[in-house]
């Protein structure tokens, strides 16, 4: 079976994947106790593999499949150290110390958002304020790239089936007409939001965590089902591999691709976890401390098992010598699933999983925003008694759908650089790290000094921004302070802030303290 | 396990994370091309053995410096 042009064969598998999507969201309201508790938090009833998945699903983007073969394909194997086994390692610690200690707290206070959380342990409604659009736009970015990542795939894959319908756009330099006959960006992207939408507003986050499941099993499935036909189209592993030690061989190791302060300083990176809103919401569902367990064990497993093949099919484009279309390293997996294998089956199946990967990171998102609207804007500002339970939902909802549509309508008109928005999305949030540890470590953190670290924090950040992205000549590579990542700086400055101004401001006091951090016997 | 025993547990853990902190690094493969098994990129290798080691250090984390009464704690509300 090959891949004609017009062959509409992957769009079917692709639609067929989304409707299965929607018939889930379906099922998974039948489990709906039509209470808030159960939209925002499921009741906190999540056990221990549905919040693996639901949990691993949301933190693994469109990246783990296309972003690390294309980072692979530029940098080598190192790649893997530098994103993957760092993340296994740190995801786990983040999820160990933070997680199980953060779902005691929102358990025994009944938080359902970070805001919340903040507001209260450190009696300052002033912070809750600081931090909500601070998180807001930082989670903004992430969405987008979901979307646009989702609308680059699909019309990478749809070229030539519908040319009397989408008539393409011209080159910008040579004029030239581009991706004829394929589903554009814009109508992909209000498919993708659609059905996302769907399931996480019958369902919420229980809704969400269910999708999840799916997803991730399909694009862990996916990305072996790529490796293992592409290793055969390359004569086979070894085959594949002594291709790159004959071709570029540099691709074999880190030296001369990765900087040592760079590869040090990425481990700072996945610290962001600590402080993802929508994973502080997922932690909040789990049933008990121990249905973390099976998370905090098997996570840096299935990232090896995710990444492992997509770097190794990165280097191997290398060694056969395959070009980045149009210099894009993303495009590298899509092009050579369609290119090499020429087989429509695959390339619907794997355009599903790399969807997947992306749905499955925007339902929580999604939610989580809806649900922050609902209780740290309307809730907070307008009063706890004077909604119903109903009233919540309906609220929760509503955020929902307006939260979904302003994405997408922001999807329309995209940033030029929005692709390298991810990783300052990401070291923004790893920067704030210092504050939720304090938050739930230091009994001697205080007020001002949670206050100082997210002014430092919010300060240093954008000025690198603009040092890295606005000021700077775009070069190949990521944007290194005296050679290491700038995601360092922001955080040590958020640190010293935070520890300086709360050891030169009265500390708070016992009861206040008591109330969140438990005495030492209970978590020793 | 007493108070006492899950304190030098979590000693142990501290120890086993901060070890494998220090050789995530990998002094010994940033500069070898070779292929294990004849396909496998030893610096890549390492690595991926890292990501279950990690795997199995957690389960014994969990093991030794658990919370057992954390979760009394959050049921109390009360």
């Amino acid at each position: 079976m090959s891949l004609a042009v017009g062959d509409v064969t992957p769009l079917w598998i692709i639609l067929g994947y989304l409707a299965l999507l929607v018939g889930l969201g379906f099922v998974s309201t039948l489990n709906f106790r039509g209470t808030s508790a159960d939209y925002f938090v499921a009741t906190r009833s999540i056990g221990s593999f549905l919040l693996l998945m639901s949990v691993f699903g949301t933190t693994m983007t469109a990246f783990a499949l296309v972003g690390s073969t294309g980072k692979a394909f530029q940098s080598g194997i190192g790649v893997y150290g530098l994103m993957a086994s760092t993340s296994g390692l740190v995801h786990s610690l983040v999820f160990f110390l933070v997680g199980i200690k953060l779902w005691a707290i929102g358990k025994r206070h009944q938080f359902v958002t970070q805001v919340q959380f903040f507001r209260e342990r450190f009696e300052s409604p002033f912070l809750g304020t600081l931090l909500f659009p601070i998180l807001v736009l930082l989670v903004i970015p992430y969405l987008l790239i979901g979307i646009l990542g989702a609308g680059a795939v699909v019309r990478g894959v749809t070229g030539g089936m519908f040319p009397d319908t989408f008539a393409g756009q011209p080159h910008p330099v040579t004029g030239d007409m581009m991706f004829v006959g394929a589903i554009p960006p814009w109508l992909s992207g209000l498919v993708v939001c659609g059905v996302v939408l769907s399931y996480v507003f019958l369902g919420g986050v229980r809704g969400a965590a269910w999708a999840n499941a799916l997803q991730t099993i399909v694009f862990m499935i996916t990305g072996v089902i790529a490796f293992v036909m592409i290793s055969q189209k390359l004569g086979g592993m070894q085959a594949a591999s002594e291709q790159v030690l004959a071709n570029s061989p540099k691709h074999l190791a880190r030296e001369g691709l990765i900087g040592h302060g760079q590869f040090l300083s990425y481990a700072l990176v996945p610290l962001s976890v600590g402080m993802f809103p929508h994973l502080f919401q997922h932690w909040l569902t789990a049933k008990s401390a121990k249905s973390f367990r099976l998370s905090i064990v098997a996570h840096p497993i299935f990232i090896m098992i995710v990444w492992v093949p997509c770097i190794l099919i990165g280097i191997w484009a290398v060694g056969a010598g395959i070009k980045a279309p149009g210099g894009n390293v993303n495009a590298v997996l899509p092009s050579m699933v369609k290119g090499l294998l020429s087989n429509p089956v695959l390339t619907g199946v794997l355009t599903a999983g790399i969807l997947a990967a992306i749905m499955s990171s925007l339902d929580s998102q999604f939610v989580c925003l809806g649900t922050m609207f609902t209780h740290d804007v309307v809730v907070h500002w307008v009063g706890e008694d004077r909604f119903t339970d109903k009233q919540k939902i309906f609220l929760g909802r509503s955020f929902i759908v307006f939260i979904v549509a302003v994405t997408y309508l922001l999807s329309l008109f995209p940033p030029a650089n929005v692709f390298d928005l991810g990783v300052w999305s990401f070291s923004g949030f790893a920067s704030l790290f210092p504050l939720v540890f304090a938050a739930i470590y230091w009994r001697r953190v205080t007020r001002a000094g949670a206050i100082a670290s997210v002014l430092v924090m919010a300060g240093t950040w954008i000025y690198l921004f603009y040092q890295g992205l606005i000021a700077h000549e775009k070069t190949e590579g990521d944007f290194l302070v005296a050679g290491v990542m700038p995601v360092t700086v922001i955080f040590l400055a958020s640190a010293a802030a935070l520890v300086v101004v709360s050891l030169m401001t009265k500390p708070p006091s016992e009861e206040s303290v008591a109330r969140f951090l438990p005495p030492r016997e209970v978590v020793s | 396990m007493t108070s006492r025993g899950r304190s030098t547990g979590w000693w142990v853990v501290w120890g086993l994370v901060v070890f494998l902190g220090i050789i995530h690094y990998d002094f010994w493969y940033w500069d070898d091309r070779t292929l294990l098994f004849g396909f496998l990129p030893v610096g890549l290798a390492y690595h991926a053995g890292f990501s279950v080691a990690a795997g199995l250090v957690w389960a014994s984390a969990l093991k030794l410096a658990w919370p057992h009464r954390l979760e009394a704690w959050a049921d109390e509300g009360s």
